[in-house]
């Protein structure tokens, strides 16, 4: 296949962003043309397709919805790691016990990873809950994605050398992982059965989610439009039980989207309903 | 004072490509093809960490760690095992041997950056 077979009209551009904004909130801009082509790429290749433009025609067609799915999984950014940025995870392990005492006892409390990717979000809130004598009964931790591929890896707890060495301590890995062929590990069971993965988009109404005391929803945002991360942060608001925490990405914030969030005070990240 | 770092592997690639990626992230780097060699360079001056390899000739690493941990203490010099030994009971054998954190070859930029924020040797990046 030459370049200039692969090459995409404007017009298809606008089809498969149009296709990325509607269904995922994911903005893609022109100048985005290059990383649609190479993630899509792939793709077309599978669907024995020649082109990029090819593939437009098919999304066009009838019966297109599980390829439109592929391509919006496709053109989602996987990237994640263990304790990412370190400081929403520290304020975690100070904030739940007193959430928990001040809760009382029988009390459930319930952590969303929302877009959890391949789970290392879901799985680090999870040894943390372990360590601080809160997992399975009196916590339970939900993690879900818009990539059905990105649940059933997070489901599976399997995770590559590569990724066991991000982020993640070695006495950590030594304690909860154990080692599988092909070079990968596995999340122990224990920690595994403490999480639920769940393909969910986050641009639908979450109400059926229930209600949460913890929401990470970090480096989400930054692909949306102001329109939908302020929908986005007014719905997660909505969420939060009493005293509940919103955690967002380094670069992300809640100043000129919403007014239902406002930052904790030295906690990096953290938000609070207003 | 800028961070020091000791790498310490008998292939001349490694060692490059680990100096490479340690000067990006700010650390003084000097090399030892060897334990041995890495041993009398810290009894000269004792660099903050030290990545070391396992399997090498002369003196290993392991062999190297205990002779380090025996003349500089437990917590001094942070040793980083850098190794294509990846099993787990390798792992547990180095920790319990007082390696603070444990690379697994290949690595990159970012595992090494990883590790070094682990153990305190960099900050958290921003």
């Amino acid at each position: 296949m030459s370049a200039s077979s692969s090459a995409l009209s404007t017009a298809g551009f606008d089809f498969i962003a149009g296709l990325a904004r509607s269904r995922s909130g994911i903005v893609l801009t022109p100048d985005k043309a290059y990383m649609m082509e190479t993630r899509l790429s792939p793709l077309i290749r599978r669907a024995g397709l020649g082109s990029l433009d090819e593939l437009v025609l098919k999304l066009r067609g009838p019966r297109a919805e599980k390829l439109t799915q592929e391509v919006v999984e496709a053109l989602t950014t996987n990237e994640s790691f263990f304790f990412r940025d370190g400081k929403p995870f520290e304020h975690l392990r100070r904030f739940l016990p007193t959430l928990r005492a001040a809760r009382g006892p029988g009390t459930r409390l319930r952590v969303w990873s929302a877009a959890c990717s391949s789970g290392q979000e879901a799985y680090s809130i999870a040894m943390i809950l372990q360590e601080l004598g809160l997992q399975a009964g009196p916590a339970e931790i939900l993690g879900t994605d818009i990539s059905m591929e990105m649940v059933e890896r997070a489901r599976s707890g399997v995770f590559t050398q590569f990724e066991v060495q991000r982020g993640l301590p070695v006495q950590l890995l030594v304690k909860h992982f154990r080692q599988i062929e092909g070079g990968r590990w596995q999340i122990a069971d224990a920690l595994r059965a403490a999480a639920e993965f769940r393909f969910w988009n986050l641009l639908d109404d979450p109400r059926s989610l229930g209600r949460f005391d913890a929401i990470f929803c970090r480096n989400v945002l930054i692909y949306f439009d102001t329109e939908t991360k302020t929908r986005v942060l007014d719905r997660l608001a909505g969420l939060l039980l009493p005293g509940g925490v919103v955690y967002l990405g380094g670069a992300e914030t809640v100043l000129g989207l919403t007014t239902r969030l406002v930052p904790v005070p030295g906690e990096r990240g953290a938000y609070v309903v207003a | 004072m800028g961070r020091t770092c000791l790498v310490v592997d008998d292939s001349r690639v490694v060692r490059k490509a680990a100096r490479r990626m340690l000067e990006n992230l700010g650390f003084a780097v000097n090399e030892a093809e060897d334990g041995a060699v890495a041993l009398a360079a810290c009894q000269r001056s004792l660099p903050d960490v030290v990545l070391l390899d396992w399997n090498m000739p002369v003196m290993d690493g392991l062999t190297f760690l205990k002779a380090a941990r025996a003349a500089f203490g437990p917590d001094h010099p942070t040793v980083i095992l850098c190794t294509t030994e990846a099993a787990l009971d390798r792992i547990v054998e180095a920790l319990g041997a007082g390696a603070q954190e444990y690379v697994m070859k290949p690595f990159d930029e970012s595992i090494l950056q990883s590790k070094l924020v682990q153990v305190g040797a960099l900050p958290e990046p921003a």
